[in-house]
C-alpha cells in the first residue's frame, strides 16, 4: 500500500492503495465516482474513459501510481446536470443513448479529438471511435449529437 | 454515498403508507395457479388500488410498477402514462421500479411484454384510471356536482362555477382502500396530453453528466468486494481449494466454496481481482464438448423434445404433388447479450435477512432463488433493483446476484461482486444455437402451396424463475439442476395456435382446430420443433428463437419468389392475408421507394463492388407488434465485407406512446441485429468457451459508417398496445441476407455473414 495524492475533476484526494491499483478502482471505489464504469478492464470498450492531459484514456488500465499529479477529468467533471458541458448538452439534446452505460468512453472520446482537432473529418471521427462500443447501438443519434457538438464548438 | 432504500424512507417520501405489508406467510407457490403474466402471489395484492398508486398531500404521485427500465425507456413511457391518466404533469409523478418490498409482483420485465401488460387494460394502466375516477368522485361530492361536469387539469378537480379541490386535499398521505377497477374508463388516445409524445428520456441528464446510479455504483456501509473463480472448462468441478495459495493478498477477507461454486472476498477489488487470479484450484476435467465445427450436424442427431404446432396433415402428400420443391437448411449459432458493463450484483446477508442490490429484470423469481440459496426464509429475502447496463435479455445480472449472496453469507460482510469480461461471457445464458430446416412446394402457377419446417433449437436452463435456482450457472455451480429438455415425441396440435417463437412462417394458414391464427394463406403447412440438450446454458437474448426463425422463413420466402421469378415485396404480399402485416411491407417498400423486380439484381459483375436490396418482414410473437424492414447494402466482392447503407422500416405497436422513444427503440434494434448478422458468434475448443473478450467476440464498434435508418411510424389508437422493442431486431438479418443475395446472388445460409463466410458463397456462386 501506498499514500498516492492525485487530482480528480478540480479536487486532490489523497488515497492509501496498492500503487498498480488500476485507477478507475479508485475513481469509482475510493471515491465514488459515478462517470467512469467497469466495462471490460481490458481496455477494450471504452466504458471507463477519463480525460488525461486532454487525451482520452482507458482508466480500468491505468496504474494509479502513473496519475499521480495529472490532472484528470471524469464524465461528473465536465458539466453538472445544471450546468452540462456542451458536449453533454448536444447528447441531451438528442437524447443519445439507450442504458448510458458506454457514456464516458463516448462522449470523452469524441471531446478529447474535437478538442484537437476541431475540424476533424467524419473518417477521424469514425477512427476515433473505432474501438469504442455502445451494445445498445445508439449509434445514430450519438453520431448526430457528435456533430452538433462539433458545428456548435467551430 | 451510502446506499440505503429503507422502506421507510421510501413511503415517507411518497406521503403515503402505501404498501400492505401481510403478516401471513407466502403461500405455497406450487399450490397457487399463475398470474397471465407468470408471477406468483406477491404479499403486495394487485387487485389493491393503493399497491399501485399514492397521492400525497402535496399531490404528487407516486407509482409503483413491476417492469423495470435498462435503457429501453420502460421508466419514461410508465411516468407517461401514470401522468396521462391522473391528469398531472410528469413532473408529479414519481415511478418505483421493482423492488420486492414496495412494487407488485409483475414477473419479469421482457418478452417485449411491459406495453402489453401496464399499457392496455389492466395492471398499472387501469389502476391510474380507477384513482382518477375516484377522485373525480370525492370531488364530485365535496364540490357538490356531478362527477361528468368537473374537469381536471394537473391534480386539480374543477367545476364549472370555479370551484376546485386538489389531489392533495382529496387523498393526501391516505389510502384509497378500494380495488382497481376493470371497467374505469382509460382516457382516449385523441384525448391525450403526455401520453403519444415524444417525451425525451427522463434520465438523460443524469446519464450524459455521469450523475446516474447504476448497480456499478451502489455503495453499501462495510461493503467488501468479491471476484468469482469459474470453471475453467465447461462441467469441470472442484477437486481441491488450497486456501494457502491467497494468504499473502493483503486485505483478504474469506475464500467461498459451496459445492463448485469459488469465490474470494478482499477490502478491495482490486486485492479481491489479485486473490481469484492466484488461488489453486484444483480442478476435475468436465468432459468434452462436442466439436464446434460439426455441431449444427451433432444438434440434428440428438434426442429431441418435439412439439408440432401446426399440421394440416396432407403436407407429404402436397409435396409430392407439388411442381418444385424447394429446401434449405439456416444455420444460427449461439450468440452472448455481451452487455457492456461485465454484471455487478451487491449483497448484504445477514443471520436472519438479505437485502440485495440487482440488475435483474426478475426481482421477486430472484428473491425466490436467493431464498433457495441462502436458506432464508422467502419473506426475509429483499431484492432491489438497480439499473445495470443494457441486458437485452438473461444476461449475467441474475447470476451475479447469486454470487454476490453466497459471498456474503460466507464473509458475514456486504459484499460487491463485480464480474471480469471473461467471467462474464462464460457465465451468461446464450442465445440459442438453432437449424432450421425448410422445405417448400410450388404450384404450376409458382405460388406456393404446401410449406414444411422443422426447427431445431439447443437448450439448457434459463430464467430460473420462482423455483429453478440451477438455470444460471451460480445456482448450478452450488448444486441445483439446470432445467433440459426431456426428449418427447410431439402430440397432434392442440388448442389454439402458438406462435410465441415465430416459429410458423407469416405465410401460412396456422391453423389449430379449425381455428387459423396465422397470417397467410398457405393452407398446407407443417411447422416442427425440436428442442435438444445444449452443452452450454442458454436463455432468452432480445428476440430469443423469433429472430432465428425469421431469419430461416423470411430468407427461404426469398428464395422462393427468386425461384418463381417474383418481385420479393409482390409476392410475400400474394402469400399474406394479415392487414397488419400487410400494410407495414407496403409502407416500408413505399418509403424505400422499392424497386420491383426478381432478385438477383441483373448484370452485376463478379467482381468489385455489388449493391442490393432485401425485405422482410414479421408478426412479432404472431400478434404483439408488425414490421418490415427494407435493407439497401454494398458488397465488397473482393473482401466479403458488407456495407449497409440505408435501413426503412415500417413499425406498428398499436398506440404509440412515445414516437422518439420508439424510435431510439427501432434504431438500436436494426443496429444490434446488424452486429449480430454480421459478426457475433460465440466460439468454443475442446473444452471450453473461447470467445472471452471483445476481440474473439465480434461487436460492430461505434466507429461503423453507420447507415441511414428511417422509421415509418403506423400509429394504431384504436388497437391494443404491443411490445416494441424486439420487432425490428428480428429483421435484420433477414433483411440483410436477402439484400447480399439481391446483389451478388449468393445466398448466406449460416450466421454471421462473415466476410468469409460471404467470400465462400459468392465462389459457390453457379
Amino acid at each position: 500500500m501506498a499514500a498516492i495524492s492525485l487530482k480528480v475533476n478540480g479536487h486532490d484526494y489523497r488515497v492509501d492503495v496498492d500503487p498498480e491499483t488500476p485507477l478507475l478502482y479508485v475513481l469509482s471505489d475510493d471515491l465514488q465516482l459515478r462517470g467512469p464504469k467497469f466495462g471490460c478492464g481490458l481496455a477494450q470498450c471504452g466504458a471507463c474513459t477519463v480525460i488525461m492531459q486532454g487525451q482520452a484514456v482507458r482508466s480500468c488500465v491505468m496504474p494509479i501510481s502513473a496519475v499521480e499529479e495529472i490532472e484528470v477529468t471524469t464524465l461528473e467533471g465536465l458539466g453538472t446536470p445544471e450546468k452540462p458541458h456542451a458536449i453533454q448538452q448536444a447528447f441531451i439534446d438528442e437524447d443519445a443513448a439507450q442504458c448510458g452505460f458506454c457514456l464516458s468512453g463516448v462522449i470523452l472520446t469524441s471531446k478529447a479529438l474535437l478538442d484537437e482537432n476541431p475540424k476533424a473529418s467524419d473518417e477521424q471521427i469514425r477512427d476515433a471511435l473505432s474501438n469504442v462500443l455502445c451494445r445498445c447501438f445508439a449509434h445514430t443519434r450519438m453520431l448526430r449529437a457528435i456533430k452538433a457538438y462539433q458545428r456548435n464548438r467551430a | 454515498m451510502k446506499k440505503e432504500i429503507s422502506r421507510r424512507d421510501l413511503l415517507k417520501a411518497s406521503g403515503a403508507l402505501v404498501v400492505c405489508f401481510s403478516a401471513a406467510s407466502f403461500p405455497d407457490s406450487s399450490a397457487v395457479a399463475q398470474e397471465p403474466f407468470d408471477t406468483h402471489p406477491s404479499h403486495i395484492d394487485p387487485e389493491k388500488l393503493d399497491s399501485w398508486l399514492a397521492v400525497a398531500s402535496d399531490g404528487t404521485v407516486t407509482a409503483y410498477t413491476g417492469k423495470c427500465d435498462f435503457g429501453q425507456g420502460m421508466y419514461t413511457m410508465q411516468t407517461q402514462l401514470v401522468a396521462e391518466e391522473l391528469c398531472v404533469s410528469i413532473a408529479k409523478v414519481r415511478l418505483i421500479q421493482c423492488d420486492t418490498s414496495v412494487t407488485p409482483d409483475q414477473g419479469t420485465t421482457s418478452g417485449s411484454q411491459s406495453t402489453p401488460t401496464n399499457f392496455n387494460t389492466r395492471n398499472l394502466a387501469q389502476a391510474a384510471a380507477t384513482a382518477r375516477e375516484a377522485l373525480a368522485e370525492r370531488a364530485a361530492q365535496r364540490l357538490g356536482v356531478p362527477a361528468d361536469e368537473l374537469t381536471i387539469e394537473n391534480g386539480v378537480v374543477s367545476a364549472k362555477n370555479g370551484r376546485h379541490v386538489s389531489y392533495g386535499e382529496l387523498i393526501g398521505g391516505r389510502h384509497f382502500d378500494i380495488p382497481v377497477s376493470s371497467t374505469a374508463e382509460r382516457r382516449l388516445p385523441s384525448e391525450w396530453k403526455v401520453l403519444g409524445k415524444s417525451v425525451p428520456s427522463m434520465d438523460r441528464v443524469g446519464l450524459m453528466t455521469g450523475t446516474f446510479e447504476f448497480i456499478h455504483n451502489v455503495h453499501v456501509p462495510g461493503m467488501v468486494h468479491g471476484r468469482i473463480v469459474r470453471p475453467p472448462e465447461i462441467g469441470a468441478t472442484v477437486a481441491n481449494v488450497d486456501e494457502k495459495s491467497v494468504q499473502h493478498v493483503p486485505g483478504l477477507v474469506k475464500v467461498v466454496v459451496r459445492n463448485n461454486f469459488v469465490g474470494v472476498v478482499a477490502e478491495k477489488q482490486w486485492q479481491a481481482g489479485q486473490a481469484a487470479e492466484d488461488l489453486k484450484v484444483t480442478w476435475k476435467p468436465g468432459g468434452e464438448l462436442p466439436v464446434q465445427k460439426g455441431f449444427y450436424d451433432y444438434l440434428l442427431k440428438q434426442p429431441s423434445r418435439e412439439a408440432m404446432l401446426v399440421n394440416s396433415g396432407d403436407v407429404d402428400n402436397k409435396l409430392k404433388t407439388s411442381a418444385r420443391v424447394l429446401k434449405a437448411t439456416y444455420l444460427h449459432p449461439y450468440q452472448a447479450h455481451g452487455s457492456i458493463g461485465s454484471s455487478c450484483a451487491v449483497a448484504d446477508v445477514q443471520a436472519d435477512h438479505a437485502t440485495v442490490w440487482s440488475a435483474t429484470q426478475s426481482v421477486y423469481p430472484t428473491q425466490h432463488g436467493l431464498a433457495a440459496l441462502t436458506r432464508l426464509p422467502l419473506d426475509s429475502v429483499r431484492v432491489v433493483f438497480v439499473r445495470g447496463p443494457g441486458c437485452y435479455g438473461l444476461n449475467a445480472a441474475d447470476t451475479v446476484s447469486y454470487d454476490a449472496v453466497l459471498l456474503s453469507q460466507a464473509a458475514h460482510r456486504p459484499v460487491r461482486v463485480q464480474l471480469t469480461r471473461q467471467d462474464e461471457f462464460v457465465s451468461e445464458n446464450y442465445g440459442s444455437a438453432c437449424v432450421i430446416e425448410q422445405q417448400a412446394g410450388l404450384d404450376a402457377s409458382g405460388t406456393i402451396a404446401v410449406w414444411d419446417c422443422v426447427t431445431w433449437s439447443a437448450s439448457l436452463g434459463g430464467r430460473p424463475g420462482y423455483e429453478k435456482p440451477g438455470n444460471v450457472i451460480t445456482g448450478m455451480l452450488a448444486g441445483f439442476a439446470p432445467e433440459a429438455p426431456a426428449p418427447r415425441r410431439a402430440a397432434a396440435p392442440s388448442g389454439e395456435l402458438r406462435n410465441g417463437n415465430n416459429a410458423v412462417p407469416s405465410y401460412v394458414m396456422g391453423c389449430v382446430n379449425g381455428k387459423c391464427g396465422g397470417a397467410g394463406s398457405i393452407r398446407s403447412e407443417r411447422v416442427l420443433t425440436r428442442t435438444v440438450r445444449s452443452p452450454f446454458l442458454t436463455g432468452p437474448l432480445r428476440s430469443p428463437l423469433r429472430l432465428q426463425n425469421t431469419f430461416a422463413h423470411e430468407c427461404f420466402m426469398d428464395e422462393i419468389s427468386a425461384y418463381a421469378k417474383a418481385d420479393p415485396v409482390a409476392y410475400r404480399l400474394q402469400h399474406l392475408r394479415e392487414t397488419r402485416l400487410i400494410d407495414v411491407v407496403r409502407a416500408a417498400a413505399r418509403a424505400a421507394t422499392w424497386d420491383a423486380r426478381p432478385s438477383p439484381t441483373n448484370g452485376t459483375a463478379r467482381g468489385g463492388t455489388a449493391s442490393g436490396r432485401g425485405i422482410a418482414c414479421v408478426a412479432y410473437e404472431g400478434d404483439n407488434g408488425y414490421a418490415a424492414l427494407v435493407a439497401e447494402l454494398d458488397v465488397d466482392q473482393a473482401s466479403g465485407q458488407v456495407h449497409a447503407k440505408r435501413f426503412v422500416v415500417a413499425h406498428d405497436c398499436g398506440p404509440i406512446s412515445n414516437p422518439e422513444g420508439l424510435r431510439n427503440q427501432i434504431e438500436g434494434g436494426v443496429l444490434q441485429g446488424m452486429s449480430r448478422a454480421l459478426g457475433e458468434e460465440i466460439t468454443w475448443d475442446q473444452h471450453k468457451v473461447t470467445s472471452i473478450d471483445w476481440q474473439t467476440y465480434k461487436t460492430l464498434p461505434l466507429g461503423i459508417r453507420v447507415p441511414l435508418i428511417e422509421c415509418v411510424l403506423i400509429d394504431r389508437p384504436a388497437a391494443k398496445a404491443t411490445g416494441a422493442g424486439e420487432t425490428a431486431i428480428t429483421l435484420s438479418v433477414a433483411a440483410i441476407g436477402n439484400a447480399i443475395f439481391d446483389a451478388t446472388g449468393a445466398r448466406l445460409r449460416e450466421m454471421p455473414f462473415t466476410p468469409d463466410r460471404v467470400k465462400a458463397a459468392l465462389s459457390s456462386r453457379e
